[in-house]
């Protein structure tokens, strides 16, 4: 009790510094604990954007849920986009402690999901037009958000941490089931591996954005110095990208696939991938949700939230009544 | 011969012969209710009222999906093509589902404009599951031990099912007027066609006769002593009489909406002719 008073007659420049003393000592900062707003709005943001994207991100695979061609697969990626949604409701509750003392909830959220106000990740505006585009989300895509999530396990942020570590525990089982659809088809008929050959050439530039620009030069912003000052992540997205390629470029090639990049080698004297960027213009425009699915995947959503509306306010009617 | 004869009862796979059709008969139509009803099922997701009912639904989806499955595989296990053929590639007129479990979720496509109705969705689920608890009681005491089997290890689910949809039930239908005449319609079109899900078909006696299962008009009466109570807890009459006003599934009758159905669920499986997956 003493310490706590002692604490709320600090300076903010005195508070700031014991927080930053705490994180870089490599304490764990909860929801109720003093943090300095830039902190605060920038976990929101990072966390908001991390929930509506594993919502938006269940919707391309979700295509392929009906239409998946055995009943071992109906099951196998039935569970796998019930995984990601729960994710997104883990997350919703880890960003609506934090919104908590700016007087905004999880509808908040949505809406501006909705509202094209808050964005989410690039890679999900993309088109999944073949059963082996769900193969690649899984293994490729989840492989990708296996290492950015990684990156962030010992986030300073204690609820946030801690959700990650469910959340790639469940990752590590989507990617074996992603390459488990992969080998059916590298292994399977000509017309098989034809259509996961269109989907890594379809998806292969879409796996570089992921990881996000090199620097703020690209897009003019980047989040990625303020959060590895607050120790939210440790690797920059360049490091990110470079894991990814050390880790699956092998694989690919392994299956007998090709990489849509004549110039991707790794260099040893160097010490790493060198490779073809990508359209980064193309980048800025997805971010502004002008990618070729942003806008159909985002009225499937409104659609679904006008159409349920009358269900929602039966709730709280309820809600209220009880 | 005799080796052969010992490898046979060691693996009960045939039924008496001549009740074998009836079991057959029977198992098509538990495994295409749960199946199509699953379909369905799974195109709500990412579409749901909330984020949790989506986790929830999907759940129940998942495991009503197995229990096709199992169903499939019984069938299988009978020789009657493989588990994954028979949930892909039968044609409608060989589908016995009842007709009700193949009603589209509403207006518009799972990937455009999907207008899906709640009401609908709660109500067909609601009804089916209380009638699946009861045919499920009565299969865990059928003639067909690996029946019995499958049916008692099904019904471990179905209390979290039941539970699940009788909540949402009751809960909106009395919640406000919108809610409550939205709901009594969904009844109303539900009720227009669940005589169809309680029906065991032109082979029901065949299959009383083998010990399969119990008469239907007990099945019914017992479903309906099931239901009665929530209609008295919301203060509804009861929709007597059920009727298959979209036609007879048992027979072979389907709608349109089953043909889109096989269409989209076997899009890849017919895609590359005998490839694996």
């Amino acid at each position: 009790m003493a310490a706590m008073m002692t604490f709320t007659r600090l300076s903010d420049e005195e508070k700031y510094e014991r927080f930053m003393q705490r994180i870089e000592a490599g304490e764990k900062i909860e929801a109720d604990d003093w943090m300095p707003d830039e902190y605060r709005v920038t976990l929101i943001k990072l966390i908001a954007m991390h929930a509506v994207s594993e919502i938006m991100g269940a919707l391309p695979e979700k295509e392929w849920v009906p239409k998946a061609p055995s009943l071992r697969r109906k099951l196998g990626i039935m569970a796998k986009v019930q995984d990601e949604m729960g994710h997104g409701q883990l997350l919703l509750r880890v960003a609506e402690d934090l919104m908590a003392p700016l007087g905004k909830t999880r509808e908040d959220i949505i809406e501006d999901l909705l509202n094209e106000r808050l964005k989410f990740h690039n890679v999900f505006h993309m088109p999944a037009p073949t059963w082996a585009d769900a193969g690649l989300i899984g293994w490729l895509v989840d492989g990708a958000a296996i290492m950015t999530q990684t990156n962030m396990l010992d986030a300073s942020y204690g609820p946030y941490a801690r959700a990650l570590k469910r959340i790639c525990a469940e990752e590590v089982f989507h990617a074996q089931h992603g390459e488990s659809i992969i080998l059916a088809l590298a292994e399977g008929t000509k017309e098989q591996k034809e259509m996961l050959q269109e989907a890594l050439n379809r998806w292969w530039e879409a796996l570089l954005m992921f990881f996000g620009p090199p620097t703020a030069d690209t897009t003019g912003t980047s989040k990625q110095d303020i959060t590895i000052k607050y120790r939210i992540r440790t690797k920059t997205n360049e490091q990110l990208r470079q894991d990814f390629f050390t880790k699956y470029v092998p694989r690919i090639w392994a299956l007998g696939l090709e990489i849509p990049d004549e110039t991707m080698h790794f260099d040893k004297e160097k010490g790493q991938w060198i490779y073809r960027q990508p359209d980064w213009e193309r980048f800025k425009e997805i971010i502004r949700n002008n990618g070729p699915k942003s806008q159909e995947r985002l009225e499937l959503r409104r659609t679904a939230y006008k159409q349920n509306a009358w269900v929602r306010a039966a709730l709280s009617a309820v809600r209220t009544a009880g | 011969m005799e080796r052969r004869d010992s490898a046979m009862s060691e693996k009960p796979i045939h039924f008496h012969p001549d009740g074998q059709e009836a079991l057959v008969e029977l198992l098509f139509q538990l495994a295409d209710d749960d199946f199509l009803l699953a379909y369905r099922g799974s195109e709500w997701l990412g579409l749901a009222p909330h984020i949790e009912e989506d986790i929830a639904f999907s759940s129940i989806s998942q495991d009503t999906m197995g229990h096709a499955a199992m169903y499939y595989q019984l069938l299988e296990d009978l020789g009657c093509g493989s588990a994954d053929e028979l949930a892909h590639a039968r044609p409608a007129s060989a589908r016995r589902n009842a007709v009700l479990l193949e009603r589209v979720n509403g207006p518009g496509h799972y990937l455009r404009e999907p207008r899906y109705d709640w009401a609908f969705t709660v109500v067909r689920h609601y009804f089916y599951t209380q009638a699946k608890r009861v045919r499920l009681e009565s299969l865990t005491k059928s003639s067909y031990a690996p029946l019995a089997e499958v049916a008692a290890k099904i019904q471990v689910e179905l209390h979290y099912h039941l539970l699940h949809w009788h909540t949402w039930f009751v809960q909106l239908t009395n919640a406000h007027l919108e809610a409550r005449t939205r709901m009594t319609k969904a009844i109303q079109d539900v009720a227009a066609d669940f005589a169809g899900v309680l029906t065991l078909g032109a082979k029901g006696a065949d299959m009383v006769r083998w010990g399969l299962i119990d008469d239907e008009k007990v099945l019914t009466e017992r479903t309906i002593a099931a239901l009665a109570p929530a209609f008295a807890e919301v203060g509804l009459d009861w929709p007597m009489p059920f009727g298959m006003k979209h036609g007879n599934g048992r027979n072979g009758e389907h709608t349109p909406d089953l043909d889109e159905a096989l269409a989209t669920l076997s899009e890849v499986y017919r895609a590359v002719p005998h490839a694996i997956w």
